[in-house]
């Protein structure tokens, strides 16, 4: 199993004690160190590690949204910062809703501009302060955010070209075959099977119980 | 006479342009000839392929990896595998390592091959594309021998590689390398001191080294800026650190930098793929724990056990333990990194693909700005843009 290096330990530490207010959470998934925040926060943290001179993450390598829809607080903005100079990488992590909007972080890395427009349309994550909020990789005029959990695999809409109209038209989806979802887990571990009248005799187990 | 006023152009370039490297859609704001700015619209070849991702097996989702950057499959499958075997905390043999190895780096020299002679024939010179598309050709046929498919291959699985090279493979291989520097010096000998490729390129879009990482650059074109940064030997994996490479940068940042720094890369991975046919250990290609990597044909036929795990792994899959991690390749292109979640179930549940081309084509304002409409086309060819993994 990969454990952390001696140097990142280090850097958690001061970390932990540079940042004590900002910071939610620091900790290590596998050998990668992970810090949490709130998004008041992520500018001056993302600032700091860019101009530390124990940090000097310059580089955003990736920034991308992650759905939790059982979440008071359903969304995960991961930043990936690298250093090249260091040769060490950093995960900055920001929860937030449909509601709350992140401050944008374009000013502290450039690179910043188009991933956040990704995940504004893949999920709706609102970047306030943001120069060029536009969708980037989904159709002019679309409408919902695909990414989200909640979304369905086959989306809403489809397009055909209409030889009547002499154009492309969008048409709810209609599919000729139901979206084969297969659950393979195992029964002994994984999904609960449900048969049919066997809801009662659970009720009747947890009456008893009671 | 009344004063003329001049106003400025609006120009779509693409979306089917063959400069355009695939679907872009380029709107440039000119100014006479100069480029004031350029805004690229993408998402035209978007497949959804993270959203698919969710709703398959972690093995199901391998040959989606291929279709990202398709000029060079094996070097995504190489990132997503190494993925999950981090999250599944396995090893891989040492023959299927170097195995995979010697086909990244096989790879790498398919993407510099297309992108050095795409390049080239995106400012004026023909006869390299010809020339090296028939290298390509030849590297693909090795890419059939081993696992039966010229372009989608799904050859890296997590655990391994799908099956062992065939016999002779390897003595084909190590013929190809004797010939195929030669190749190298001709198409050379028609760009690298060519009066007009260099006016074409030197001194077109540059960027510098803060620049470059700023704007999230990685690969060639960070290299090319004057930073010797190479995955494969900061932060290596399989079995890089046991081979014996060079990372060669350039000076100037330039796109002449750019095509400098793959001709030489190329020349390198062939120094690499020597020492993988040198050094290739016998053993098993994929991992021997069975909860991960199928048995054999051989032993399905005799043992009850093998064919419950082939069962298993090809209806259920394995499920992987809930973590995550962030875990990055040297593609050809550049820093090609996988974010995989897993909730602890057979399928991931978020799996963010990035891409290196996506941050080159977000930097293009910053490169084309003030100059002309034909150094774009340059600028373009030299980032090394390849469609199916911006878009996804």
């Amino acid at each position: 199993m990969a454990a952390p290096t001696q140097m990142q330990r280090e850097l958690a530490d001061y970390l932990s004690g540079q940042l004590d207010t900002e910071l939610v959470e620091i900790g290590f998934v596998l050998d990668e160190l992970v810090i949490r925040t709130h998004p008041q926060y992520i500018l001056k943290v993302l600032t700091f590690l860019r101009d530390d001179s124990q940090c000097q993450f310059r580089c955003l390598v990736d920034l991308c949204g992650t759905d939790f829809p059982e979440r008071e607080q359903r969304f995960d903005v991961v930043y990936n910062l690298l250093s090249v100079q260091q040769n060490n990488r950093i995960r900055v992590k920001v929860a937030t809703d449909e509601a709350t909007p992140v401050p944008s972080s374009t000013g502290v890395f450039p690179s910043a501009g188009w991933f956040e427009r990704e995940a504004w349309d893949m999920y709706g994550v609102f970047f306030s302060d943001h120069p060029d909020l536009r969708r980037l990789l989904t159709d002019y005029g679309f409408e919902g955010h695909p990414l989200r959990k909640d979304f369905p695999l086959t989306g809403h809409v489809e397009v055909r070209y209409d030889d009547e109209q002499k154009r492309v038209v969008y048409e709810p989806v209609k599919l000729v075959q139901d979206f084969r979802s297969f659950d393979f887990l195992s029964p002994w571990e994984g999904a609960r099977s449900l048969l049919p009248g066997d809801e009662k005799a659970e009720d009747q187990a947890e009456e008893g119980a009671s | 006479m009344a004063e003329a006023q001049i106003k400025p152009l609006t120009l779509n370039f693409g979306p089917q342009h063959p400069a355009a490297h695939g679907v872009l859609r380029l709107v440039l704001e000119m100014d006479g000839e100069i480029v004031e700015r350029a805004d690229p619209h993408i998402g035209l070849l978007h497949r959804g392929t993270e959203k698919l991702i969710e709703y398959k097996t972690y093995l199901q989702a391998v040959p989606y990896f291929d279709r990202l950057d398709y000029v060079a499959p094996m070097s995504q499958e190489h990132a997503y595998a190494l993925a999950v075997e981090k999250l599944l905390g396995i090893e891989v043999p040492k023959r299927g390592q170097y195995i995979r190895v010697l086909y990244a780096e096989i790879s790498r020299i398919l993407n510099h091959l297309l992108n050095i002679t795409t390049f080239a024939i995106d400012v004026g010179a023909m006869t390299p594309l010809l020339w090296g598309f028939e290298e390509r050709e030849k590297l693909m046929e090795f890419y059939e021998r081993a696992c039966g498919a010229r372009l989608h291959a799904a050859y890296f699985r997590p655990g391994g590689v799908a099956m062992d090279i065939p016999a002779g493979l390897l003595d084909d291989i190590m013929a190809w390398t004797e010939t195929f520097p030669a190749l190298m010096d001709d198409i050379e000998s028609l760009l690298t001191e060519n009066r007009i490729f260099k006016q074409r390129t030197v001194d077109i879009g540059i960027v510098s080294a803060e620049e470059a990482q700023a704007l999230g650059f990685s690969g060639p074109c960070i290299r090319a800026s004057g930073l010797p940064w190479d995955l494969r030997k900061s932060q290596p994996y399989d079995v890089y650190n046991e081979l014996d490479f060079d990372i060669p940068i350039g000076k100037t940042g330039d796109c002449y930098a750019r095509y400098l720094v793959r001709i030489r890369e190329v020349r390198e991975s062939l120094k690499l793929i020597r020492q993988c046919v040198e050094k290739m250990p016998d053993g098993p290609v994929k991992t021997e724990d069975r909860k991960v990597a199928p048995p054999s044909r051989g032993e399905m036929k005799h043992s009850m056990e093998a064919l419950i795990h082939h069962f298993k792994l090809y209806t259920e899959g394995y499920h992987v333990p809930a973590g995550e991690t962030y875990t990055a390749v040297e593609a050809p292109k550049g820093e090609f990194g996988v974010f995989l979640v897993s909730d602890g179930s057979n399928k991931p549940y978020r799996c963010k693909i990035r891409a290196p081309g996506f941050s080159f084509l977000s930097a293009m304002d910053f490169l084309s700005k003030g100059h002309m409409l034909a150094d774009t086309v340059a600028i373009i060819g030299s980032l090394d843009i390849v469609f199916g993994e911006i878009d996804r």
